[in-house]
C-alpha cells in the first residue's frame, strides 16, 4: 500500500537479477553519521561509521482502505465540476499508521477546504486546528501548515499538509470557510512566519507584538543566551552536551 | 488613582491619551473619579474597558478589551499569550520521555489529559497501541475520569466565586481537594504529575490506593448533592446564567466548539463514545446532554458528567479488583527498549530508585544496567512519521499532533487545546449582552490560560 517513490530499477540495468532489499535506501542523502551526535573527537563508541540515510517521502497508492477511499473519491468528484481533477489539487495521497493525510497545492487549499465542508457526503464540519511544521532540510517546502479536520456527520477524520517554500512563505487563509482556524492560523504565523493570505487581522497571538523572530522554527534556539546563577554560567539548552 | 504601566516603555499617561483618549485606572475604591470624567464625555466618545490580564474574574491572566455603550457591550476580544511558555520548543530538547514533563503543564487542571493524549501520539508513533498492558489502560482510564472530576469542580467552584458566591466556590473546592489527594496518593504530585509515560504508567496504584478511591466514591454522592442543592435552584444563579452566553449547534459548528458547551446544545457527541480510545467503548455511561445552549445549561452538563466519571471509576476499581490475582501484573509496556527500567520506592528518605532494581542493574544483569543507561541517557528512538490524537478532555477535543524525524526527540509536538479554540468565541458569546454577562460567559468556557497559552 505504501511505498516509495521509483520501487525497483528495470531487470535490463540490474543484470537480470533481482534487486537487492533496501539497496536504493543506500543512495538516499545522510542525515547523521555515528550514533550518538557526537562530532567533535573520535567517536569510540563503535557506531563511528554507522551512516542514517533520509527516508523517502511517502506515497500511498489506492486503496488507502477503510472510509480513506469513499473520502478520496468524493472529495474527486466534489472538485470535478470546477474543472479541477483530484490529482492537481492533491499532490500525493499519505496513509500511515491508520491517518489519512492529503498534501494538497497551496494555490487550491481553499477550493478542497470549501468542498470538504460543504459537500453532503464529506462534511468535514470542525477544523480542530493549524499546526505548523519547519523541514529546513527540504528545499522549496520548508514550512508546512497541517489541518485536522473533523466531520461529526461521517465519524471521520482527515488531515491536510501544505507546503510552502522559505522565501515565499505564503498559503492561502482558510477562515473564509472555517472561521475558527483564525486563532490557529495566527499562531502558526506567529510561532513559524507563515503568512496566511485573506487572513481578516494576521497578528502575533502568543508573542508579544514587537518580537523578533518566530520561536518554533528550527532556526531559532531555545533560549539562545547562557542561564548564568550565581556567577556559574550554564550554556543554553541547544548548546548543552547532549545523547541525540 | 495608581500610575498607568504602558506596555511602550518610557510612555506615560500623556503619550497614551494623545492616541487612546482619556485614560482611567481603576483599582477599586476610587470611582468618584470615573464617576465625574463621565459626565465629561460627550455623546459620541466610546468607553473601552481593558479587563484583565490581572484581574480575578478572567479565569487567569486572560485579557479582554471591552467596547461598551452603556451598560452594553458591543464589541469583546480576548488578548492572549501572557502565560506563554514555551513548551512546545522545550519538548523538541528533551526526550521522549521527558516531554510528559513538559506537557503536564500546558492546562494544569487536565494534567492527565495533556499526558494521556501526547503519550498515545506516541505509542501510536512507536506502533506499540496493541502492547500497552490492560493494568496501564486500566490506570489511565481511572485517572482521566478522575481528572475530569477534578477540571469540572475546577470550573464550577470559580464560577459561584466570580458570581460573588463563596459557598459554592468552597464546597466546590472541598469536593477537588479529595480528588487532588488521591492524585498525591497514586503519583505523588497534586499536579503536574508526569505520570502516564509512553508505555504506560510511571507506577503500580500504590498499596491502599483502590481502598481510598472507593472511599471517595462512597463519599462523593453527597458532596456532587450538596453543590446541586447550593445551585440549581439558585434565583441569583439562575438569573445570573439562564440565557446568557448563548450559542447555539450552528454557532458550535461554525466556530468548531466541541465538550460541555457543544453537549449544551444536545448534540451528544463525546469521542469517547464516537471514537473510542483506552476501551471506553467497554465502559456503561451516558453522554449527558442539555439543550438550553446557555452558561446554565453548560453548567449542567459539566455535573452530569461528574456523575457519568463516578460511574466509569466504579467499573475501573472492578476490574482492577478482577485482576488483583495476577501475579506481576505489568503497567509499563513489556519492551526493555521502550518501557522506563527504573522502579521506584518509599525509602526513609521519600521516593527513589529501588534497592532490588539497584541490585539487580548492577550485580545481576548487563543487559539490564545497558537498557537502562541507554533510555536515561539517550532515550528510544522513535519511527519518523507523524500523527494526531484527540481525546475527549474535560474541556472538549484535545488533540496531539506529533511529529518524528526518526531521533530521540520529538521534531515537533503541537497541543491542540481546546480552550485555545474555545477562546475565540468570546466576541460571539458577549457582544450585544451586558458587562456583567461577560463574567459567566467565560467562566462558562472554562478556559485554563496555562493550556491556551502553553
Amino acid at each position: 500500500m505504501t511505498s516509495a517513490p521509483g520501487g525497483e530499477p528495470p531487470a535490463e540495468e540490474n543484470g537480470g537479477l533481482p534487486a537487492r532489499r533496501g539497496e536504493e535506501r543506500l543512495d538516499a542523502q545522510v542525515v547523521r553519521t555515528g550514533m550518538f551526535g557526537v562530532s567533535t573527537t573520535g567517536d569510540t563508541s563503535g557506531y563511528g561509521l554507522l551512516q542514517v540515510h533520509q527516508r523517502p517521502p511517502l506515497v500511498s497508492e489506492p486503496p488507502y482502505g477503510g472510509y480513506f477511499d469513499a473520502i478520496a473519491e468524493d472529495l474527486g468528484s466534489a472538485l470535478q465540476p470546477d474543472g479541477l481533477a483530484f490529482g492537481d489539487a492533491v499532490e500525493r495521497v499519505v496513509v500511515d499508521r491508520g491517518e489519512l493525510t492529503f498534501h494538497i497545492r497551496r494555490e487550491h487549499l481553499v477550493m478542497v477546504a470549501d468542498k470538504l465542508l460543504h459537500d453532503a457526503a464529506l462534511r468535514f464540519e470542525i477544523c480542530t486546528g493549524v499546526s505548523g511544521v519547519h523541514y529546513p532540510d527540504e528545499a522549496g517546502r520548508e514550512l508546512r501548515a497541517v489541518y485536522h479536520l473533523v466531520s461529526i456527520t461521517h465519524n471521520r477524520r482527515v488531515r491536510l499538509e501544505v507546503a510552502t517554500p522559505d522565501d515565499d512563505r505564503h498559503i492561502p487563509s482558510v477562515t473564509s470557510v472555517y472561521p475558527a482556524a483564525n486563532w490557529h492560523e495566527r499562531e502558526t504565523w506567529d510561532f513559524f512566519g507563515i503568512i496566511f493570505d485573506g487572513h481578516p487581522a494576521l497578528t502575533r497571538i502568543e508573542m508579544p507584538d514587537d518580537w523578533r523572530g518566530h520561536p518554533q522554527r528550527k532556526d531559532y534556539p531555545l533560549g539562545g543566551i547562557p542561564v548564568e546563577y550565581r556567577g556559574a554560567k550554564v550554556p543554553p539548552p541547544d548548546e548543552r552536551r547532549s545523547y541525540q | 488613582m495608581s500610575s498607568t504601566t504602558h506596555a511602550t516603555p518610557g510612555a506615560s499617561d500623556a503619550d497614551a491619551e494623545a492616541t487612546e483618549g482619556r485614560v482611567y485606572n481603576v483599582a477599586g475604591g476610587d470611582w468618584d473619579e470615573i464617576v465625574a470624567g463621565d459626565s465629561e464625555r460627550s455623546d459620541n466618545e466610546q468607553i473601552v474597558v481593558n479587563m484583565g490580564p490581572q484581574h480575578p474574574s478572567t479565569h487567569g491572566v486572560l485579557r479582554l478589551i471591552l467596547t461598551l455603550e452603556g451598560e452594553t457591550v458591543t464589541d469583546a476580544r480576548a488578548s492572549i499569550g501572557y502565560l506563554h511558555t514555551g513548551i512546545e520548543k522545550n519538548m523538541e530538547f528533551r526526550t521522549w520521555t521527558q516531554g510528559t514533563t513538559f506537557i503536564t503543564r500546558a492546562d494544569y487542571l487536565m494534567p492527565i489529559f495533556n499526558e494521556t493524549a501526547y503519550c498515545m501520539a506516541v505509542e501510536r508513533l512507536l506502533g506499540i497501541e496493541d502492547r500497552i498492558p490492560e493494568r496501564a489502560t486500566l490506570i489511565r482510564v481511572l485517572l482521566l475520569e478522575l481528572n475530569r472530576i477534578g477540571s469540572h469542580l475546577g470550573g464550577i467552584g470559580p464560577f459561584g466565586l466570580e458570581l460573588g458566591a463563596t459557598t459554592i466556590f468552597l464546597q466546590g473546592v472541598r469536593m477537588r481537594e479529595n480528588v487532588l489527594d488521591l492524585f498525591e496518593l497514586v503519583t505523588g504530585l497534586r499536579m503536574n504529575h508526569a505520570f502516564v509515560r509512553p508505555g504506560g504508567v510511571a507506577q503500580d496504584l500504590p498499596a491502599g490506593g483502590i481502598e481510598a478511591i472507593r472511599d471517595f466514591l462512597r463519599k462523593a454522592p453527597a458532596w456532587t448533592r450538596d453543590l446541586h442543592k447550593l445551585i440549581d435552584a439558585n434565583q441569583v444563579f439562575k438569573a445570573r446564567t439562564q440565557g446568557v452566553a448563548y450559542l447555539d449547534l450552528e454557532g458550535c459548528m461554525a466556530l468548531g466548539v466541541t465538550g460541555p458547551m457543544l453537549r449544551a446544545t444536545g448534540l451528544p457527541w463525546d469521542l469517547r463514545k464516537s471514537q473510542p480510545y483506552l476501551g471506553y467503548e467497554t465502559y456503561d455511561f451516558d453522554v449527558p446532554t442539555q439543550d438550553t445552549c446557555d452558561a446554565y445549561g453548560r453548567y449542567v452538563v459539566r455535573m452530569n458528567e461528574i456523575d457519568q466519571s463516578l460511574r466509569i471509576i466504579e467499573q475501573v476499581l472492578d476490574r482492577l479488583a478482577d485482576r488483583s490475582g495476577i501475579e506481576n501484573d505489568p503497567w509499563v509496556i513489556q519492551d526493555a527498549k521502550v518501557g522506563w527500567p527504573a522502579r521506584l520506592s518509599l525509602g526513609p528518605d521519600g521516593m527513589g530508585p529501588s534497592p532490588e532494581h539497584i541490585a539487580h542493574i548492577m550485580g545481576q544483569s548487563m543487559e539490564a544496567l545497558i537498557h537502562h543507561f541507554k533510555l536515561v541517557t539517550e532515550g528510544f528512538r522513535v519511527p519518523a512519521g507523524q500523527v494526531y490524537v484527540p481525546i475527549e478532555s474535560a474541556k472538549g477535543e484535545l488533540g496531539c499532533h506529533v511529529v518524528s524525524d526518526g531521533t530521540t526527540r520529538p521534531y515537533r509536538v503541537h497541543l491542540r487545546d481546546p480552550s485555545f479554540h474555545h477562546l475565540q468565541a468570546v466576541s460571539v458569546l458577549c457582544e450585544g449582552g451586558n458587562l456583567a454577562d461577560v463574567i459567566p460567559a467565560i467562566a462558562s468556557i472554562d478556559p485554563v490560560i496555562g493550556g491556551v497559552d502553553r
